[in-house]
């Protein structure tokens, strides 16, 4: 790889140890991929884990004297508040989560604990070079937003972030960003549920960059957010493209570089409705939980969930888990204390995936809108019914059978 | 006679150990940290150990957090692969064996890949950028 002289200088040790481990395991990445040059990079956002290696990984940066050249947003671990208020944490998990914070808040890391940064803490613009790890959050910022970057790891993610840089290429190259698979959708998609029931159909639609073709022409933030998370669950993708929505895509030939598609897919109502069957039929009663916010909730999706429960009451727990800004906001026009009032409990800077404040829900049967959770939370023994949004909060008002 | 074949290296390290083959994809969540076995069901190297071997495969799987989670769980318990032979690569699998300084190459010749099989002695050397197969 060519290097500047401040890269090399860097490499070299000039800068300390910790940037230049950071910058040896880029150009290492940067080999790898054939890069030709490290690129500066002016976001980044960290999946922190909270977990073994992610911990194990920060303590060495934070021992090697690394400090974070471009603050990083990170994903979040678990609320030591929220659950300690409710002797619901044991001195291992109040441990584990403190140490996670003291190595990233040593590194500079800006302490957001959100999987959403880029729609309030984190937000890129069109072109924008970035490295964010967090499969929903990555896809997101190609597709939606028009920003570059690579399906990055947490640890790579967090050497951008130390070193200011990453290698180019993969996604950061704008040939690569064509679509090269044509998908028909012909199912109606009439609500959040849809779109990740669409995201749900990686199996068929195949590896590649996908371009979405016959969708309504008005899907809202929180319906793309749905179809890229899920689209990391049944698949690996690291850009979609929607016409009209993707910036630089205007019409499907423009997704796809005015070339023909690779593959041509069909996605019809009957494999949206055999993937909601497959759902049903896998279902356990009784519910005794429902788990919303994965990805974190949107303020949007919290005033639906307190517009349906205006004259009802949930009968099991309802939490959502959303961002510290979605929960500020919250708290200080009321909903909060509404949502409250009917069994529902926001959540900040917490994962559905963190089995050391979620393992007492091993065994038991919940439910979520998100195929996503469902998939993780197995992780632990926990099993989820996957259903819509309105169908979750049925159930809760009903009793969870 | 030793044989030699050229190789690329991602993650540098010299290393040698028996060869185990994987026609499957690997997740390094779904192994065993106390014995280094595969532990995914279905998987075609269920219930083998991968610990000190030479692992040949064709690429990562799974999100960017598990993985590298379950390489760190198998060199904190001593049952990491000792080299590994990879066909594709990805982001998340190059920066977890960089990082957990797992010797790891790339773009080996066909005929390597006929010659193997497992259970063969493998020895990797990443200064010569070479995979040796001993007599």
């Amino acid at each position: 790889m060519l290097l500047t002289d401040t890269q090399r200088d860097m490499l070299d040790g000039k800068y300390g140890k910790g940037k230049a481990m950071a910058a040896r395991i880029l150009t290492a990445v940067g080999e790898s991929f054939r890069a030709v040059r490290l690129v500066p990079v002016t976001r980044v956002h960290v999946s922190l884990s909270a977990q073994g290696a992610d911990i194990w990984f920060a303590e060495k940066m934070v021992q090697a004297g690394a400090v974070c050249a471009v603050a990083p947003t990170v994903n979040p671990g678990y609320s030591v508040c929220y659950f300690k208020s409710r002797s619901m944490l044991s001195p291992d998990a109040e441990e584990n989560m403190k140490r996670t914070e003291d190595a990233y808040r040593s590194l500079g890391a800006s302490l957001t604990y959100s999987c959403t940064p880029y729609l309030n803490e984190n937000i890129p613009i069109r072109g924008e070079i970035t490295a964010f790890s967090e499969t929903s959050a990555t896809i997101f910022v190609n597709s939606v937003i028009g920003a570059k970057t690579n399906r990055e790891s947490a640890a790579t993610a967090l050497c951008a972030a130390i070193t200011g840089f990453t290698p180019e290429y993969g996604m950061l190259l704008d040939d690569n960003r064509f679509a090269d698979t044509a998908v028909y959708v012909e199912a109606d998609m009439r609500d959040d549920f849809s779109y990740s029931l669409l995201g749900m159909m990686g199996k068929k639609i195949g590896k590649g960059i996908p371009v979405f073709l016959n969708l309504p022409v008005d899907p809202t933030t929180e319906q793309l957010i749905a179809l890229g998370t899920q689209l990391n669950v049944s698949g690996s993708y690291e850009m979609f493209h929607i016409p009209g929505i993707t910036p630089g895509s205007p019409t499907p030939e423009a997704a796809s570089g005015y070339k023909p598609p690779r593959h041509t897919v069909t996605i019809t109502q009957q494999d949206l409705d055999g993937l909601r069957e497959d759902y049903a039929a896998s279902n356990k009663t009784p519910a005794e939980f429902v788990m919303l916010g994965c990805p974190h909730y949107t303020y949007e999706q919290v005033l639906k969930v307190n517009e349906f429960m205006k004259s009802r009451l949930a009968v099991i727990p309802v939490w959502i888990l959303t961002s510290r800004h979605v929960i500020t906001l919250a708290r200080s026009l009321g909903v909060y204390d509404e949502l409250k009032r009917k069994n529902v409990q926001m959540i900040a800077d917490t994962c559905i995936d963190e089995s050391p404040v979620w393992g007492f829900l091993s065994g038991k049967t919940g439910l979520s809108d998100s195929p996503k959770c469902a998939y993780y939370m197995a992780s632990f023994q926990a099993h989820i019914n996957v259903m819509s949004t309105e169908c979750c909060l049925e159930h809760a008002v009903k009793g969870g059978t | 006679m030793a044989r030699f074949y050229p190789c690329k290296t991602i993650s540098p390290g010299n290393a040698q150990g028996e060869a185990v083959i994987s026609s499957e994809e690997i997740l390094f969540y779904f192994t065993d940290p106390a014995t280094g076995r595969i532990t995914e069901h279905g998987h075609c190297l269920e219930g083998q150990s991968i610990a000190g071997k030479i692992l040949v495969f064709p690429g990562g799987k799974g999100s960017s957090v598990v993985q590298a989670d379950g390489l760190y769980k198998l060199e904190q318990s001593g049952m990491q692969p000792a080299g590994l032979i990879v066909q594709n690569l990805d982001t998340v699998l190059v920066s977890a064996a960089v990082i957990m300084e797992i010797p790891m190459v790339c773009e080996v010749p066909d005929s390597l890949c006929l010659a193997l099989e497992n259970g063969m002695t493998v020895k990797i050397n990443t200064d010569e950028n070479t995979i040796e197969l001993p007599d």
